[in-house]
């Protein structure tokens, strides 16, 4: 690069007018940036580089560091609280509750890839056609999305209490000895809160995909029917290939919600008893009264490694798009 | 998290919200203070104060300031703090408090960092293992001093409970409630029902309850920690208390023989539980007592809170409880039962604690006294005060009988959570272990039990 530059420098300087000038200068590098030019780039690469480093690495890294350790956020941090690799040991050895909750995150991420999106993009898909009642219907759906999922949680609560909640005493089944424990049957209480999330994630997806959809050319959709394309067609065969920059974020989205799941599932029991989620597992570990700081970081280690699957797909396609 | 209030959290969410808002400005203001440097601190509230003159008598001091952090949160337990700190600036030459109240599990949650970083000078607690846990690693302060000051007027329960391992006073006991088996007076009479003393009786009882009709044992154990109760007594009835402290605190081992045979006496009454008890909430048990669809309920003995709400008084006459039947064992001469006592604590690292240390310790003698004590159970009627001197005649039935039970017992223990370490009771550790093993209570418990053992053994020491 430098031989390069070299090389390249002087044969433009020697066409310029004031080249005596430049020659002096030869032995310091060749730039086309001015003294502002610079400070401003400095400025503008070092103020949110070291706002990153600060605020995003150093507690990344703090935390790889702190599960090696067995540290109890009590007293300073010695060379007896390094325990090695212990933490991750017994995490997939013979902590039970590690490969129920990586299970559940991977459940959530194929319930909210295959159900809630699709019907998200769905609901998306029929609003689009302008039928009767369409702002009625969108403000209907997206309503839940406007609430924290703490307030979803909390009234979904209500609507799955076995005795006093509503569904079972829709369904009659209140008052039977056998009576459907929605949330606290770990059988079946993961789909319960899974339904509840749903609630809130399909009107969302529906939201974004709306808008998507609402900007797509009408002239394509004008064209594919003189073709004679049937609106499925013309759907799967047209619209969806425009769409593909929202698609691509719909599937980031979904990824994310189905990593960073923690609060329906905590506000109906703190995340035991069959609704173990790995950002439960850090929390219970390491924020809660246990304080196991060093373990719960370690659980905090494997959810970043599995967080940086998604979003390194997402950014070398952004990566190729740009470039 | 035994405990009425922290179990409230969830239900009274909004609330809550609202507390953790109030902690925020608290927090806010408090470090504007801390800008101005902690040496000015005390002299400018003081300058404010105008009068609040300091003077010294021993190791109290009259005047100047102190502050608290309190987790009571809910709104009886709240206005009940209030009435205490109130009543001590009048009664202490006018000692301004600042009264810094944090979410109940918010509180719990961050004790460490709160004991670590500048808490106030004095703060709640549950006395126990969670006492002695923070008196080890230094962050509490001794008050042998207060301590011998207003001993007289504790019975040696309670003067154990308060002790550290290093043999020194950490705390003041100001309320405690027993966990007992409650029942509905007229529905017992009713059916005919009597208070059964063996444990055979109980399960036959059990039986007859459930011919007539009703959900024989009320059983609640969504949040996890209410199971907690059961599995407390049981071993405190069939391997007594020395056993039971041990296994909480490690020294046994969880696949002991001993543990098993609790988890078969239990396997024989989880028939008679509520439906779909894991996806109740103690409330929504206590809901079934007072509706009449369940006979009885092993709670604390806060389940009258939910007898108060339904705002009938005559509900709440009718609330009564009996204790837990014997087992047929050497141990049920110990009558030995949880009743988890609430206390008062200095702190460490408190930046204010140097100059406010003789107020400190004054509000320390003051919450000692039975009328203080009485003041707060006027407003928080769930917890019962400690203090010998305390004015028991205008006390209803249930709490003087709650009085009773508890000075019958030769052995207290603190409740599960507070008795053992709070990363093994957590939601992480026991709550999980007990709900896996009441959702097939039938099943053979080895495997669980090397669980819970090997879960234990992973902990670092404390």
């Amino acid at each position: 690069m430098a031989n390069t530059t070299a090389r390249v420098a002087p044969a433009r300087t020697q066409k310029a007018p004031e080249a005596g000038a430049l020659v002096n200068r030869r032995k310091r590098r060749y730039t086309l940036l001015t003294r502002h030019d610079k400070i401003l780039i400095a400025l503008m690469v070092g103020i949110p580089l070291t706002l990153d480093v600060l605020l995003v690495w150093g507690p990344t890294l703090a935390s790889v560091g702190l599960s090696f350790t067995n540290w109890q956020n009590i007293g300073p941090i010695t060379g007896k609280n390094f325990v090695g690799f212990k933490n991750y040991q017994f995490m997939f050895s013979g902590y039970t509750l590690f490969w129920p909750a990586f299970t559940h995150n991977l459940i959530w991420l194929a319930w909210l890839t295959l159900i809630a999106t699709p019907l998200g993009m769905f609901l998306a898909v029929l609003l689009d056609r302008e039928m009767r009642g369409t702002r009625f219907y969108q403000s209907v759906f997206f309503l839940p999305v406007v609430l924290s999922l703490v307030v979803v949680g909390f009234i979904w609560d209500l609507q799955f209490a076995p005795t006093d909640g509503f569904i079972n005493n829709a369904l009659g089944t209140a008052k039977s000895s056998n009576l459907i424990d929605w949330l606290g049957n770990p059988r079946i209480n993961l789909f319960s809160i899974l339904i509840a999330t749903s609630w809130r994630h399909i009107g969302y997806i529906m939201i974004l995909y709306l808008a998507g959809l609402k900007s797509v050319d009408p002239s394509l959709r004008e064209a594919a029917r003189v073709d004679g394309a049937t609106e499925v067609q013309t759907f799967f065969g047209v619209v969806f290939p425009v769409m593909a920059p929202i698609n691509v974020i719909i599937v980031v989205i979904t990824a994310i919600e189905a990593l960073r799941a923690f609060d329906i599932a905590f506000i109906t029991n703190q995340g035991k008893n069959g609704l173990e989620l790995l950002s439960i597992l850090i929390y219970n570990n390491s924020i809660s009264e246990a304080s196991l700081v060093g373990f719960g970081s370690a659980i905090a280690v494997i959810l970043l490694l599995i967080s940086l699957v998604p979003i390194v797909a997402f950014l070398s396609r952004v990566m190729r798009t740009l470039a | 998290m035994g405990d009425s209030r922290e179990a409230k959290r969830v239900r009274n969410l909004l609330a809550a919200k609202d507390a953790a808002l109030n902690l925020n400005l608290d927090l806010s203001r408090r470090d504007v203070l801390k800008i101005a440097g902690y040496g000015s601190l005390a002299a400018f509230i003081a300058a404010c104060g105008g009068n609040n003159a300091t003077t010294t008598t021993g190791i109290t001091a009259k005047g100047g300031t102190m502050s608290l952090g309190s987790y009571n949160t809910d709104p009886n337990s709240k206005k009940g703090t209030q009435a205490i700190v109130d009543a001590f600036t009048a009664a202490n030459g006018g000692t301004k408090v600042k009264l810094n109240t944090v979410d109940h599990g918010t509180f719990q949650n961050q004790i460490s960092s709160y004991l670590q970083g500048t808490p106030e000078d004095a703060f709640t607690w549950f006395s126990g293992h969670r006492m002695r846990f923070f008196a080890d690693k230094g962050l509490a302060t001794p008050i042998d001093d207060v301590w011998d000051a207003v001993k007289s007027n504790y019975t040696a329960g309670f003067e154990a409970s308060i002790k550290g391992n290093d043999g020194k006073a950490y705390a003041i006991p100001t309320d405690y409630y027993p966990w007992a088996v409650f029942y509905r007076k007229d529905v017992w009479s009713q059916h005919g029902y009597t208070v059964p003393t063996s444990w055979d009786a109980f399960k036959a009882l059990c039986v007859k309850m459930k011919a007539d009709g009703l959900i024989p044992i009320a059983f609640a154990d969504k949040d996890g920690w209410p199971a907690q109760g059961t599995f407390d007594i049981l071993n405190l009835r069939l391997n007594g208390y020395d056993f039971h402290t041990e296994l909480l605190t490690g020294k046994q081992k969880w696949t002991d023989q001993r543990v098993t045979n609790v988890y078969k006496k239990w396997s024989e009454i989880t028939p008679y539980y509520s439906p779909a008890f894991a996806g109740l909430t103690w409330e929504q048990g206590a809901d079934q007592l007072l509706r009449k669809q369940a006979g009885m309920y092993l709670l604390g003995l806060f389940v009258s809170d939910e007898f108060k709400a339904s705002g009938s008084a005559a509900d709440l006459e009718q609330l009564d409880f009996f204790a837990f039947p014997d087992m047929g064992t050497q141990y049920d001469a110990e009558k030995a039962l949880d009743a988890p006592i609430d206390v008062y604590m200095l702190t460490k690292k408190s930046p204010t604690l140097q100059t406010d240390l003789g107020q400190a310790k004054a509000f320390m003698e003051f919450v000692a006294k039975g009328s203080t004590q009485v003041l707060y159970w006027q407003n928080a009627p769930g917890s019962i005060p400690t203090a010998n001197d305390a004015d028991t005649s205008t006390y209803p039935a249930l709490t003087k009988k709650a009085v009773q039970i508890v000075s019958q017992a030769k052995k207290i223990t603190q409740y599960f959570d507070r008795d053992s370490r709070p990363d093994y009771s957590g939601p992480n550790g026991m709550q999980g272990f007990l709900l896996k093993f009441l959702s097939n209570p039938k099943q053979d418990t080895t495997s669980l039990q090397g669980q819970m053992q090997a879960f234990w053994d992973s902990l670092p020491p404390e």
